[in-house]
């Protein structure tokens, strides 16, 4: 059974706007849009009710966790929106499998549009949605999870398509879970619901990253109605603010499904005379100036509009606007060897030893 | 040949401005006229006004308007259709209905009904699902609507489906208008269904100021074509623009561009239009205004159309000097220093360095330091929004327009050199008045290298923008194709690309 949730902790209607907010923050570029998460999530709090948000401690150790995450191309999912069962669908060949229904849904990505969804497939399944992530921010390939770097086996994957079509996976190792996975999202049109690394409370500890969604939230809130909203949001995360400037040159290319570039951010202001150089694979990576890095993955480097301190993701980067890069740090998980092995500089081709970015920047 | 006149009508938010052009496209006659709250009185003054300047009004054959009507029909939810709004794609998007975000009190003045059938479209082109014939008809018979928009999953790229629908309307329920999504907007299902919903929401609208234009040039004795400016700086004729009325919003930044072009010879140019409150930024692309990438909401909902990429900045005539983004609006006449007021604005602080002479006073020495500081800020934040809207390019001319063009500097950096050509100040009108019609395209293609059947698509693709330009209006014997873009698609088993083709001629000569 589970507890009886905390008061407060439920997910309403004006949430959905700070939480989308807050994860396209964390998104760090990437991650996707966050906008058709959060008129599916809005859509559903209306239709299902709000959605509880529970912790760890707040389930019974054998209640099962079930991840989410939408995979597929960005222009398919924004064309051919899910359906409203693939997570039923889902869930119930969890069941079938082992026995037991899921207990709460859980982000995959809190970074970007997967950390908005969870609260719509949460909704249509009548569950809550566990207060964490297996990222804390957006990476760009499956293995790359805390239940990867945990050790927990990627050994039963579940997928759902548009047209009502359920996949079982039982893969040898991740590897082998992303490179079928990645096929049949294929045969589904290239868009699809994905349930992988489906474990218990009691697996979760120390396997998933905590508290995200209710951060991300603060994240969203702290730029609300705040006379100075990058100095509000800079503090809420405790970033470093590593320049502020415009956007001066951007350098897009695509390589093997990855969106790559380096946008160069020249100072203004106080800031006048400095450069600072993104580099980035769907997301913002490495930051440089005059050939230091002053901030690198796994740590969280995000863009954000100097007015506004909104979030500016890849993709819309244009000549010309007025930013400010942050940096922050990541998850102290994502700084242990196995961490850095999976998505450390290193990870991303990268010839580079991480320091963090409290010491560098 | 006997002389043929045309006149351009441009409804803005503060005036409405009237042109004559005659066939070498000479401007004969001017007027500007305060812009009516039912935008009809301002329209009639504007066009008697021109009128008054001919010697024989009855030369003219074509009027061109460009209108704000559907916009304001939008935003204060007035005069709209109810619609019934239908869907294909079960049992894919059910997540997110038909609607979803819309305010509730435009969903309510528009929603005669929603459903969402089986059908629509994968990326590929095979179906999600067969069409729901049946359902198509259960939901039209038994949803009374003044207009229907149909949306499938993916019909940008397979249309079929859309069309299959619009015969099975048409036998079952007759002559009711069909607004299909494929004609209208491009990728993004959500914001395509907005825009097809709007615009069938607007065939009313389109309807009313259809006849009261046609009634007003009758009252004139004016037998004359009729025509509406888009959002790309062409014209639509009117059976065209009535069952595309969308088309017709954000028509005014596309017109003072296209006008600016005309005036100024130059094709490829940034284009300041100075009001009395702002100052709307655009660049042209041969001779076109360049399109915005993002989505565009209009009256609170997404929507996809294409429409100028226009940056505003708070600078006009009347804005206020120490209080911006206010400005005294049309009251400038009393209350700029200038005028013997007592409130400094941007038109005294042009005046006062020099930029142009305005008004009955002398500006009073005290305020000098002020304003010549507030001239500084001006300059500064105009050069700063070139240099946003150009992408780093400074090779190009500055075209300023618009009634406060005179607020420019005589060099903006970032601009090659400032044009102002002359009747820069109806500059909208002029560019309502440019006899081009256009129709455009957005599919899906292979990416290069996609062997036959990629071309065999782009053919098709530009026969299809050619024909809609003709529908349009154009001349089928000078049509071309202006634009032809691909963007690629990231994530896809096979590479493709959003192929977008337009195509522009001028418009067909009047019949008899």
């Amino acid at each position: 059974m589970v507890k009886a949730p905390r008061m407060q902790a439920r997910i309403t209607l004006e949430d959905v706007a700070a939480l989308a907010r807050g994860c396209a923050v964390l998104g760090t570029g990437g991650g996707g849009d966050v906008r058709p998460g959060a008129i599916a999530a809005r859509r559903a709090i209306r239709e299902h009710g709000e959605v509880p948000l529970v912790s760890l401690d707040d389930l019974p150790a054998d209640a099962l966790v079930l991840p989410l995450s939408g995979i597929g191309a960005p222009t398919v999912s924004h064309e051919m929106i899910h359906g409203e069962d693939e997570p039923v669908r889902i869930a119930e060949e969890i069941e079938r499998i082992l026995g037991r229904p899921p207990a709460a849904v859980m982000s995959s990505e809190i970074g970007g549009g997967n950390g908005v969804a969870p609260v719509a497939w949460a909704a249509r399944l009548g569950l809550p949605l566990l207060d964490a992530d297996a990222m804390g921010r957006a990476f760009p390939e499956v293995q790359m999870v805390s239940m990867y770097v945990a050790g927990i086996p990627a050994n039963l994957v579940v997928m759902a398509d548009v047209a009502g079509n359920v996949v079982t996976i039982r893969p040898i190792d991740g590897l082998w879970s992303e490179r079928i996975a990645r096929a049949v999202c294929v045969a589904a049109g290239s868009s699809a619901l994905m349930a992988d690394y489906v474990l218990t409370a009691r697996e979760c500890a120390g396997a998933v990253i905590e508290g995200t969604v209710s951060r991300a939230i603060a994240v969203g809130r702290a730029t609300e109605g705040a006379a100075d909203p990058l100095a509000a949001l800079t503090a809420e995360l405790g970033a470093v603010r590593l320049l502020t400037g415009k956007l001066a040159d951007l350098d897009r290319r695509t390589t093997g499904g990855f969106a790559r570039g380096t946008a160069t951010v020249e100072g203004t202001g106080d800031d006048r005379g400095r450069t600072l150089t993104l580099e980035i694979q769907n997301e913002n990576l490495v930051a440089l100036e005059d050939g230091r890095v002053r901030a690198m993955v796994p740590d969280l480097i995000t863009v954000v509009d100097t007015q506004t301190a909104t979030a500016v993701q890849t993709e819309a980067l244009r000549y010309g606007q007025r930013v400010t890069v942050l940096a922050w740090p990541c998850d102290p998980l994502w700084r242990t060897p196995k961490g850095l092995e999976t998505a450390g500089p290193r990870a991303f081709g990268y010839d580079l030893d991480y320091l963090p970015v409290e010491k560098i920047a | 040949m006997s002389m043929s006149l045309r006149v351009g009508i441009d409804v803005g938010g503060t005036n409405t401005d009237a042109v004559v052009l005659d066939d070498d496209d000479r401007v004969l006659a001017t007027a500007k006229r305060p812009t009516s709250p039912d935008v009809t009185e301002g329209l009639r003054a504007a066009l008697d006004a021109v009128l008054a300047g001919l010697p024989d009004p009855r030369l003219v054959t074509r009027v061109m308007l460009g209108t704000t009507h559907a916009t304001n029909a939008i935003l204060e939810r007035r005069a709209l259709g109810r619609v019934a709004v239908l869907r294909l794609g079960a049992p894919a998007t059910t997540s997110v209905p038909p609607l979803s975000e819309w305010p509730d009190d435009l969903r309510d003045t528009v929603a005669a009904g929603t459903a969402i059938v089986r059908g629509g479209y994968f990326v590929d082109g095979s179906e999600i699902a067969p069409l729901d014939e049946d359902a198509v008809r259960k939901f039209v018979a038994g949803t009374p609507a003044d207009a229907i928009a149909v949306t499938g999953v993916f019909s940008p790229a397979s249309a079929d489906q859309e069309n299959r629908v619009a015969e099975i309307i048409q036998a079952e329920i007759g002559d009711v208008p069909v607004s299909l999504s494929h004609e209208i907007g491009s990728l993004g299902l959500l914001e395509r269904e907005n825009a097809a919903v709007l615009n069938a929401a607007l065939y009313g609208v389109a309807r009313d100021v259809t006849a009261a234009l046609r009634e007003a040039l009758a009252s004139r004795g004016l037998e004359v074509e009729t025509y509406f400016a888009q959002n790309d700086g062409t014209l639509m004729a009117v059976g065209y623009a009535a069952r595309y009325p969308v088309l017709t919003i954000g028509s005014g930044p596309a017109n003072s561009l296209r006008g600016a072009a005309y005036l100024s010879g130059v094709a490829d140019a940034i284009v300041a239009d100075v009001g009395g409150t702002s100052t709307d930024l655009g660049v042209l692309v041969g001779g076109f205004p360049r399109e915005s990438a993002a989505a565009v909401e209009i009256g609170g909902v997404a929507t996809n159309f294409r429409m100028p990429d226009i940056l505003s900045i708070a600078l006009g005539g009347g804005t206020i000097v120490g209080a911006e983004p206010r400005s005294v609006g049309y009251r400038i006449g009393a209350e700029a220093l200038v005028f013997g007021g007592s409130t400094p604005t941007m038109t005294d602080a042009a005046v006062a360095a020099g930029r142009g002479v305005v008004g009955t006073h002398p500006v009073p020495g005290e305020w000098s330091e002020r304003l010549a500081r507030a001239v500084r800020a001006a300059d500064e934040a105009v050069a700063d929004a070139v240099d946003r809207v150009a992408l780093g390019r400074a090779d190009r001319p500055l075209v300023a327009v618009g009634g406060g063009a005179f607020l420019l500097a005589e060099r903006v950096p970032g601009a090659r050199e400032v044009i102002r050509p002359e009747h820069a100040e109806v500059a909208n009108a002029v560019g309502a008045a440019i006899a081009l019609a256009s129709g455009r395209i957005e599919t899906i293609v292979p990416a290069a290298g996609g062997g036959s059947a990629r071309a065999r698509l782009i053919d098709n693709a530009k026969e299809e923008a050619a024909a809609r330009a003709v529908a349009a209006g154009a001349d089928p014997e000078s049509v071309q194709i202006v634009e032809l873009s691909e963007i690629p698609l990231s994530y896809l088993p096979e590479p493709a690309v959003r192929l977008h083709v337009k195509a522009a001629g001028p418009l067909a000569r009047p019949a008899g």
